[in-house]
């Protein structure tokens, strides 16, 4: 389990990371989100001890990270796939990190295998790598030791379509074997594929954080009618908010049944109706953190 | 420990769950430096940097050998001649080897295993001495070599003349200039900021002192406690014998290695690693 406790780094004239608290629990994925720069890189690397925390902690079953006596076989991480020497070849990143945990060779193949490095790009330098196969190579880095925390920073970045797929099944093998998996990505869609908690965070504070379920189910449902006005006008008359999208589908706050109650009373037929869950993510990020975009824009 | 024993199919298998395992031993120091041995040759640039100093010593073997005149073919020339490109690989040798860390920034992979920023730097501080070590050793035994050669080529009485107690001292000064360069390794922990400071305080900055020297009184008495050159050059030339010589290289070994080194790994402990 991975804990972090009002985690705060501040530099000179801004704060990255404003007292962060959450936890990412064992047998579940952790999805941590943010607009760029919202401090989900530093929260990572604070995790990691590669960064000392203006005040708070974070700490791996109860440890300090830094206190870990031999950290690549408890926790695996990938902060930057493009962070390896250019100059060694995806083999001898392999065998260096292998040998510092004291670990056999034969690993080293085993784990090329597993990220499907075959071994004439074993042997090439890391220099005349694309982007998925440093992708490739990090992740067999932090799978090396087999640990039971892993500690990923936009993994899925360069993989090609099936690579996505691949990470995504390890993932989440890894999670139902009771692993603690915490993983930041851009890519919405992967997420909400494969988390089942989700960590917000904006301008270096917690916006949300919870269970998918619960996160999504707050977004609402969405409904759809020949007479989209005339729903809105009846949920209106109902005491219940709504807005009029421009596809002609109808949002509110309000769950599926009251919804379709207030329809039924008003004799409207609906063609569809279902909780908002489907443009759920990406909805509830943009204005979950309308107040941090760049483009100042909100969902 | 239990991950040895992993095999490939079995470690991404949903159904295997974690098993219990003994507690993680600490990394012993010796694995440590095995590790940072092995990468500052695995590396291209390492990996020339070790065939230079092989070919070089070979080099300048065969050029005293060909351009000397008999009566200079001692062994003494052959030590000069491979002791000079030995002396500015070896600096660069221990730079790199702290500089790529950051540089090529593997060290968000190293300082994540083992999160002891000064056990590395130790580790590769020790890796950086045995390389120094039989690398000199090499150049001896290259030049011992051409020195045996050279002679009976040019039909001349082999000359030893590089005492017993004159080798240590030119081992010491090499190790001294691989000080310096580890030294400005960690405290500017950039590859090309660290070699061209390891440029400036071995080719500018001895210019200046002995410029100072010349002009101000004062200083001629006391460039020999500053200028590391000039003490590392008494190592080279097996002239440091007496204790005063030896606490001028004691002084301007603290003000060049010990001092910026503590004040450097300060730093680097506490830095940010990107």
């Amino acid at each position: 389990m991975i804990t972090v406790d009002s985690l705060t780094r501040r530099y000179a004239g801004f704060t990255a990371v404003d007292n962060v608290s959450f936890t990412a629990q064992p047998g579940r994925v952790t999805g941590f989100l943010g607009p760029n720069g919202a401090g989900k890189s530093t929260t990572m690397r604070v995790m990691v001890g590669l960064t000392v925390p203006t005040s708070g902690s974070a700490t791996i079953d109860g440890i300090r990270f830094a206190d870990l006596p031999n950290p690549g076989l408890e926790v695996g991480v990938l902060l930057d796939a493009s962070a390896q020497h250019a100059g060694r070849t995806g083999r001898e990143t392999l065998t260096v990190a292998a040998d510092t945990m004291g670990l056999p060779r034969t690993r080293v193949d085993e784990m090329l295998e597993l990220v499907s490095l075959t071994p004439t790009e074993a042997k090439r330098r890391v220099r005349n790598y694309s982007l998925g196969m440093r992708q490739r190579l990090g992740i067999a880095t932090a799978l090396l030791g087999d640990p039971r925390v892993l500690i990923l920073d936009e993994p899925a970045n360069g993989l090609d379509p099936a690579g996505i797929r691949w990470m995504r099944d390890l993932l989440r093998s890894y999670a139902d074997k009771g692993g603690t998996v915490l993983l930041s990505s851009h890519l919405l869609h992967e997420i909400e594929v494969i988390a089942d908690d989700l960590v917000v965070i904006g301008n270096g504070k917690i916006v949300a954080s919870g269970t998918k379920e619960e996160l999504l189910a707050a977004a609402g449902t969405l409904a759809r009618s020949t007479w989209p006005r005339d729903l809105a006008h009846a949920l209106e008359q109902a005491g219940i908010a709504s807005t009029l999208a421009g596809d002609g589908s109808v949002r509110t706050d309000a769950d599926p049944a009251q919804v379709g109650a207030v329809a039924l009373a008003a004799g409207i037929a609906l063609t569809e109706l279902r909780s908002a869950e489907g443009a759920g993510l990406e909805d509830m990020f943009l204005s979950l953190t309308a107040d941090t975009q760049r483009e100042g824009v909100a969902a | 420990m239990i991950a040895t024993t992993v095999s490939p199919t079995t470690s991404t298998d949903a159904s295997r769950s974690f098993p219990v395992r003994e507690p993680a031993r600490a990394i012993p120091i010796t694995r440590l430096v095995k590790v940072e041995l092995r990468k500052m040759f695995n590396t291209r640039s390492g990996f020339w940097m070790l065939v230079s100093i092989g070919i070089l010593s070979l080099l300048a073997t065969g050029a005293v050998i060909i351009f000397a005149p008999d009566n200079a073919v001692t062994y003494e020339n052959f030590a000069t001649a491979i002791g000079f490109p030995m002396s500015v690989i070896l600096p660069m040798i221990a730079i790199l080897g702290v500089t790529s860390e950051w540089s090529q920034r593997s060290g968000l992979t190293t300082f994540t295993l083992v999160p002891s920023r000064g056990r590395v730097i130790n580790a590769k501080a020790t890796a950086t001495f045995l390389v120094g070590l039989v690398s000199m050793a090499v150049a001896f035994a290259v030049g011992a070599l051409g020195n045996i050669v050279g002679s009976a080529l040019a039909g001349v009485d082999t000359v030893w003349d590089v005492s017993l107690a004159t080798a240590p001292q030119i081992v010491l000064g090499n190790l001294v200039g691989m000080a310096i360069g580890f030294t400005l390794g960690v405290v500017l922990r950039s590859s090309a900021a660290a070699i061209v400071g390891y440029f400036v305080v071995s080719l500018v900055l001895p210019g200046i002192l002995a410029l100072l020297a010349q002009v101000r009184d004062w200083f001629a008495d006391l460039q020999p406690w500053i200028d590391w050159n000039y003490t590392q050059v008494n190592l080279f030339e097996g002239a440091t014998d007496t204790a005063k010589e030896w606490a001028m290289l004691g002084s301007t070994t603290a003000i060049w290695i010990v001092l910026p080194l503590i004040v450097g790994l300060l730093f680097l402990r506490r830095s940010e690693v990107k």
